[in-house]
């Protein structure tokens, strides 16, 4: 049995509006474990990228515990949060979000400056393949090439948790399934817990384990028994 | 080089013409501050210097004749520290090579060859052998106006005897750093000398062996002033005394003080204006910054940035706008400073001058300045702290627009949708509305308040030149004379008009209210020295009542119809209760006007005269001259004509300087805050502007949107900024005003529209600048990138 790395305990998220309470999340129980790669599933406002955010510091439950680890990230202060984000963490977005006025290499390094142990940032492009466009700007880019910088960024810290939140949701599927390809290599080489959030059901075929969302709660969890390469996949 | 910082300075690159447009109204607050406080430190500590090493005395008092005795006496006085008695008088100096005659002031070198009080500083030459009767110091200033080399040679009428005077070495003095002849109303070193010369030789020429007239003492710091000033005035009463008085009296002293207050009140009440309005762009300006940064940040914090890194990020943001617009400031300022202190190099007369502006006013500005940026920066940057990163990252929620109260009125004036976007959108952000508003409107403000100065200059000029005092020349005597010189001087060549004056030095007192001045009497209508009312009426003084310039009379408190105590400080030295007749307008000095007979009558004796004012036939001003340089009992000769050019002349100069500033200025705030209120509202609304082009809309209507809101907000700001600049003038003239003189509030149409054409047509460059970026908007682009 591989390490826990997330724990979760009755999860629940309240967003209140004044007139309405909306529940995000209502009671997730969930465990995610070392070197896994599994895709969270499920239609818009299901609570699957509230969870993300709650499992990556970003976001405070309303009820309920979630540790990492050994150290339960409901007990920490926003300092904590921000420490535990900058040492364990790598996030990817949708949209990239890219600095626009740095260039790839220096997009990458933003997170090297702040982490213990990074890697070079030019290793973390050459890992994604963007080794010959380091200097380029993100005007410069396409889509494709600025969700490698955004990969490349989340982990050049080497982190020990890699969360995505639609990684390809703004690509087509030839420069979507670039991305995914990088996302898997990682995951193979340096056995990063991966959660990787998609609509997109054609990718729960590459993933350890796949968890549907519904209306805040896990509906459905299956493993994959043969996972498919990211170049079978097709969308 | 981290990569945080590459962002600022990239970040700092592409804001450039904003950060500018802030950097130069803080350049401003800077440049003014440095140079008004830089150089009140300056003066102040040069002042002080001066006076302490060369033992500037702190009471002076002026006697008919007085034993040299009577200095023992004096000494005993408690808290007197230093005593000085000098022999001092007048003379008409006829100077080779110059046809006017020219005046000087003598005064005697104690017979020791030492001074112990208001100690010259020689400058060139040596001070004269003490037995010799024909060798002079004479002041700086005077030497080099005239090209004096040590050894040359002039003459001085002393006391009716003509002789020729020796120049064995030039002095600068702590007594005449700003100095005004008899008369005068600016410096004139060319015709008015100081001169120094040995005690024996004065007291010869004036008749004052084992006598002086003139006493100056130093106090120990713990000495009562006004108790010293009394009793000396007891001592000298029995010798003629004339009249006591202490530093604040004392002219040299005046005007520099008055020079000091000002600079100081100026580095007090302006700086702070700009400095607000630079807060507040920053303000608006990094607000916009970390809005549209919002993903970014929420980014940096999921990547694990702290608070107080993004925090820093974005205050040093503030901070790189606030290090250029210091750094522009400290040039500019330095560069303002040492025009003006070679402006005061020909004004006042210092030995040494602190010119340079010290290291604390460029530090304090420096502080002042990264100060203001970061409290205009700290809001914003703490909302952005305070952004939860998964907040940050999901798109703002959309501006709220309410409908109000305000909003049915526009909608029944069926206004166009484009006119209801400006108008919602002004109400969308009051503050910001509000606060845009009153920046340009203090744009205005500071233009009506700089350039109300040329027309109360034109008031006083008129009254006191064209209204008042109409005569060519004034001649002044050494003594009283008798009514009859009138007529000696009707003699001399060219003189057409003569009518005789006299000057009463006195203490008037109501209650515990009392001011020291010198009482003008005159006969019925005079011509040439006349006294005007405030509805510009000439007026006299009835027999037996005293006319008070309104200054005066608010100062002791008293209206026409009340009684004042008058203590003539000369001749009986009587105290008389005399009736306030009236009050007149009056810019220079305080004055106070009684008939010549009404007073003759209360001393019991014939009318005496000291001053004669004429108007000179044109033609014949060297003859006039030549017979003045040999005229008996004359201290003075003032020329009206010149003197009222080179005091037009000043005053022009300095009118014109004063308004070209204060254009830039306004210029620089009204751009400051039109400039980035344009472009904000540009980077706000691009994609709603950009909607609206492609929904076929047309360049123009779309600009109209744009410039709309601020040109709006321009015009609202003209009636505030006339209001506020009216009370900042209101506060100018309070401040300036002095005993000296007084400056009349006179605001006229010209004024405001001036103002208002300045800040308009800036606003209106400023935001045509932002039009020409509207132009080249990239339609699709801007539909396609997300908010």
């Amino acid at each position: 049995m591989p390490d826990l790395i997330f724990r979760t305990e009755g999860v629940t998220k309240v967003y209140d509006t004044g007139e309405v309470k909306v529940y995000a999340l209502a009671g997730v129980d969930l465990k995610l474990f070392a070197g896994e790669f599994t895709v969270l599933l499920g239609a818009s406002g299901s609570g699957k990228s509230t969870l993300l955010n709650i499992l990556g510091g970003l976001d405070h439950v309303t009820e309920g515990r979630v540790w990492f680890k050994e150290l339960e990230l409901t007990q920490l202060n926003d300092r904590g949060l921000t420490r535990f984000r900058r040492d364990h963490v790598g996030f990817v977005f949708q949209f990239y979000n890219l600095v626009p006025s740095l260039t790839a290499r220096e997009n990458v390094q933003l997170v090297t400056d702040v982490s213990p142990d990074p890697m070079a940032p030019e290793e973390a492009l050459e890992l994604v393949g963007l080794g010959h466009r380091m200097d380029h700007f993100p005007a410069e880019m396409s889509g494709g090439e600025q969700q490698r910088v955004a990969i490349a960024r989340a982990i050049a810290k080497r982190p020990e948790v890699l969360l995505c939140d639609e990684p390809t949701g703004a690509l087509d599927s030839k420069t979507g399934i670039q991305v995914l390809e990088a996302l898997k290599n990682i995951n193979d080489r340096f056995g990063t817990t991966t959660v990787v959030i998609t609509h997109n059901a054609a990718i729960q075929k590459m993933a350890h384990r796949v968890i549907h969302f519904q209306d805040g709660r896990i509906s459905n969890v299956y493993t994959n028994d043969q996972r498919l390469q990211p170049s079978e996949i097709v969308w | 080089m981290q990569a945080l910082d590459r962002k600022l300075l990239r970040d700092f690159r592409r804001l450039w013409a904003q950060a500018l447009a802030i950097a130069l109204v803080l350049a401003c607050g800077v440049a003014i501050f440095i140079t008004s406080f830089g150089m009140y430190r300056a003066l102040e500590e040069t002042r002080i210097a001066y006076y302490e090493r060369n033992r500037f005395a702190d009471v002076f008092s002026d006697a008919r004749r007085a034993p040299l005795s009577l200095a023992r006496e004096i000494e005993t006085i408690e808290g007197v520290w230093a005593v000085e008695t000098r022999v001092s008088g007048a003379a008409i100096l006829d100077i080779p090579g110059r046809s006017k005659s020219a005046v000087g002031r003598i005064l005697s070198i104690p017979s020791s060859g030492r001074f112990s009080l208001n100690v010259p500083l020689l400058r060139s030459g040596h001070v004269p052998d003490p037995e010799t009767t024909d060798q002079v110091l004479v002041n700086e200033p005077f030497a080099q106006a005239n090209g004096f080399q040590i050894g040359d040679v002039f003459a001085a009428n002393l006391n009716g005897q003509k002789r020729q005077l020796t120049i064995t070495g030039t002095v600068l003095s702590p007594e005449f750093i700003y100095t005004i002849g008899p008369g005068g109303l600016m410096p004139d070193n060319e015709g008015y000398g100081i001169i120094w010369m040995p005690e024996d030789a004065v007291a010869a020429a004036f008749d004052m062996t084992g006598a002086f007239n003139h006493v100056s003492l130093k106090l120990r710091a713990d000495a009562r002033t006004e108790t010293v000033i009394s009793s000396l005035d007891n001592l000298l009463e029995p010798y003629g005394g004339l009249d006591t008085y202490d530093r604040s009296q004392q002219q040299s002293d005046a005007f520099i003080d008055a020079e000091i207050k000002q600079l100081r009140s100026t580095s007090i009440i302006l700086p702070p204006v700009f400095f607000g309005i630079t807060a507040f762009l920053v303000n608006m300006v990094i607000g916009r910054i970390i809005a549209l940064e919002r993903s970014e940040i929420g980014l940096l914090k999921a990547i694990g940035y702290s608070n107080f890194d993004i925090c820093l990020h974005y205050l040093l943001l503030a901070g790189l706008i606030a290090v250029v617009g210091i750094v522009i400031g400290w040039g500019v300022g330095s560069w303002l400073s040492q025009s003006l202190a070679r402006l005061y190099a020909d004004f006042f007369n210092f030995p040494f001058l602190i010119y340079r502006v010290s290291y604390d006013a460029y530090i304090i500005s420096g502080i002042i300045g990264v100060t203001t940026a970061a409290v205009g920066a700290i809001r914003s940057v703490l909302n952005a702290a305070r952004l939860a990163p998964a907040v940050a990252m999901s798109p703002p929620a959309p501006p709220k627009y309410k409908r109000n109260t305000l909003d049915h009125a526009l909608l029944a004036l069926r206004l166009s949708q484009p006119t209801m976007m400006i108008f919602r959108n002004l109400m969308r952000w009051p503050v910001r509305s509000a606060l845009t508003t009153l920046g340009l409107s203090l744009a205005v403000s500071i233009l009506v308040a700089a350039t109300f100065f040329d027309d109360s200059l034109d008031t006083i000029v008129d009254t006191a030149f064209y209204q008042s005092n109409r005569q060519d020349a004034v001649l002044t005597f050494t003594d009283e004379m008798h009514e009859s010189v009138l007529e000696d001087v009707r003699r001399l060549p060219g003189v057409l008009q003569a009518e005789s004056k006299q000057y009463y030095p006195a203490t008037l007192r109501n209650g515990h209210l009392s001011k020291r001045i010198a009482i003008e009497s005159s006969r019925p209508n005079p011509d040439l020295s006349r006294v005007i009312d405030s509805d510009g009426r000439v007026v006299h003084p009835p027999a037996n009542g005293i006319m008070l310039s309104d200054r005066l009379a608010s100062e002791l408190n008293v209206r026409a119809g009340d009684t004042i105590a008058v203590d003539f400080l000369s001749g009986r030295r009587e105290s008389h209760e005399i009736m306030v007749a009236g009050t007149v307008t009056q810019y220079l000095g305080l004055g106070a006007y009684m008939d010549m007979d009404g007073l003759s009558a209360l001393f019991r004796q014939k009318p005496r005269v000291g001053i004669v004012n004429v108007t000179l036939d044109g033609n014949q001003t060297d003859n006039f001259h030549a017979a003045l340089k040999e005229a008996p009992n004359l201290a003075g000769t003032t020329m009206m004509t010149e003197t009222r050019q080179s005091f037009l002349d000043t005053i022009r100069q300095n009118v014109i300087i004063m308004t070209t500033i204060y254009v830039i200025v306004a210029t620089l705030i009204t751009v400051g805050v039109a400039y980035n209120g344009a472009r904000i509202q540009l980077s706000e609304r691009a994609r709603e502007l950009a909607s609206l082009r492609i929904l076929g809309f047309t360049r123009g209507e779309v600009s109209y949107i744009l410039m709309g809101e601020t040109m709006i907000l321009a015009l609202l700001a003209q009636p505030l900024g006339w209001l506020i600049g009216v009370e900042i003038a209101r506060l100018m003239t309070n401040g300036f005003t002095s005993d000296l003189y007084t400056i009349p509030l006179i605001l006229k149409p010209a004024t405001f529209s001036f103002a208002s054409l300045v800040v308009l047509t800036a606003a209106l460059a400023a935001t045509l600048v932002v039009r020409r970026r509207l132009d080249r908007l990239n339609l699709v682009a801007v539909m396609k990138t997300r908010e």
